[in-house]
């Protein structure tokens, strides 16, 4: 992986919301065309290290990177951003997919596509509406380009929000539980679109609760506990390590 | 006095009616937005006293506001107010209901989930566009019942212009009636004020019909 170029590179963040630390001086890369799961359970800070690193919330200390620029980096409470034109272009980096999809409800499943395409990256009208096409057609969802999203089912409107993530063509892809609102049913088509993502060496941090899923499709897996990474390393690495916490929270899940 | 003598006279009331109605419209709808910006500011200074001024322009009577907006220039300032009396309904009105507009506004921000400015801002679109292409159009849809009600309380609040003589429906209606004698004018000025009513209500329902596309 040594080889391949760096998309993302965390030093060294620390964040507590009052008094509870939620993360201890984590630091991570994501490499060129690698997933990395990040697993844990409730409360390990995996999703507020995502949220910092969306910059949808802030960090006590710490530094973000994408693609070698530095996004934000922050001392002892005190958040330094890029300059706004620097960030604007740093944010082009990367998208997000939230666990309840916040699709809006008021746009077309195309115009959500659209939008921010035609009018955030000026782009010519003609060419979003047909990459946007072809992106429903990839999701299984090129008969629902005019419905509103409060029509579609969750596991729908959760791979509309996987394409209008990729609609802006990010370098890397963050999903924030993207099946945590969904049924099991509904979980399939989702895990299955983001596979064939990963089959196309898009490159994507995914922090998720299904375990069987991050095994089979990640390059790497973090395990977070308590605001720390405890274990690190290839999916065989971490799911058979004997660190006590990865062994109890396996274990939690197979009583479920 | 016949009665279209009263139809008649009343109905030359009803554009008096109107204008107010229209101009505080006009100028409260925009205005609302201002305040209901000011409240919800960061800076608490700000916010403080445009909470304090709205808690009493809905905690006093409009009638009186009216009263202290037409004589105040000439109290306070001994300014002429020869052709103050339109002018100050409109304003006084406008203020008035800009404060009860304003809250609306903001109970309709309020109701926009955080999700939906989190994802524009992924998206990367500026502030100014999120509030007018995400957030705005799905606002206006959840506060339009709302702003029904106050247009509909504002078509029979126009009557109280009379308390500072401004010469429309209402007070006409009041003259010829202590002159006449009769309660005429008064059903004639109830079917037409509830008739104004049926037509914004018509109105506004045809909005909220346009408006519930998603």
């Amino acid at each position: 992986m040594s080889e391949t170029t760096i998309y993302l590179e965390m030093n060294n963040i620390k964040k507590s919301f009052g008094d509870l630390q939620v993360l201890k001086d984590i630091s991570l890369k994501v490499h060129e065309g690698e997933v990395l799961s990040i697993i844990g359970p409730s409360g390990s800070g995996k999703s507020t290290l995502l949220r910092i690193a969306t910059m949808l919330e802030t960090m006590d200390n710490g530094s973000i990177k994408y693609m070698d620029k530095e996004a934000a980096s922050a001392e002892n409470g005190s958040v330094h951003y890029a300059k706004p034109q620097a960030l604007r272009e740093i944010k082009k980096n990367f998208g997000l997919v939230f666990q309840n999809f916040n699709l809006f409800p008021h746009k077309t499943v195309l115009h959500n596509l659209i939008d921010a395409p035609v009018h955030v990256q000026k782009r010519n009208k003609t060419e979003v509406i047909a990459e946007a096409k072809a992106l429903l057609e990839k999701m299984g969802l090129s008969d629902k380009e005019d419905y509103y999203p409060s029509q579609l089912s969750g596991g729908q409107q959760q791979r509309v929000a996987i394409a209008r993530a990729l609609a802006l063509k990010p370098k890397v892809l963050f999903f924030d539980e993207p099946t945590s609102a969904l049924d099991p049913e509904l979980t399939g088509e989702v895990l299955k679109v983001i596979k064939a993502l990963a089959e196309e060496k898009m490159t994507m941090v995914i922090v998720t609760h299904e375990m069987s899923f991050a095994k089979k499709i990640s390059d790497r897996v973090i395990f977070m506990d308590k605001g720390v990474i405890a274990v690190e390393g290839t999916p065989e690495e971490v799911f058979n390590s004997d660190h006590s916490r990865m062994q109890e929270f396996l274990g939690k899940l197979k009583h479920e | 006095m016949s009665f279209f003598n009263m139809l008649e006279q009343i109905s030359s009331g009803m554009l008096h009616t109107i204008l107010i109605f229209f101009f505080t419209l006009v100028f409260s709808l925009p205005l609302g937005w201002i305040v209901a910006f000011g409240r919800m500011s960061k800076n608490k200074i700000i916010s403080g006293i445009t909470a304090f001024f709205i808690s009493i322009l809905r905690g006093t009577p409009l009638m009186l506001q009216l009263m202290v907006v037409f004589y105040g220039p000439y109290f306070l300032f001994q300014l002429p107010i020869g052709n103050w009396r339109f002018p100050a309904i409109i304003v006084g009105f406008s203020i008035n209901y800009a404060a009860y507009f304003a809250e609306i506004y903001r109970s309709g921000i309020s109701a926009i989930p955080v999700g939906q400015y989190e994802a524009a801002h992924i998206l990367g679109y500026t502030k100014v566009q999120t509030f007018f292409k995400i957030i705005l159009p799905q606002v206006i849809r959840i506060i339009l019942p709302a702003v029904t009600n106050e247009v509909i309380t504002l078509v029979k609040d126009t009557s109280l212009a009379f308390s500072i003589s401004y010469i429309e429906m209402f007070s006409i209606t009041k003259q010829i009636a202590s002159t006449q004698t009769t309660l005429m004018p008064f059903a004639i000025a109830a079917a037409f004020y509830y008739i104004f009513n049926l037509l914004v209500s018509f109105v506004m329902r045809r909005l909220e019909k346009r408006l519930n596309y998603y």
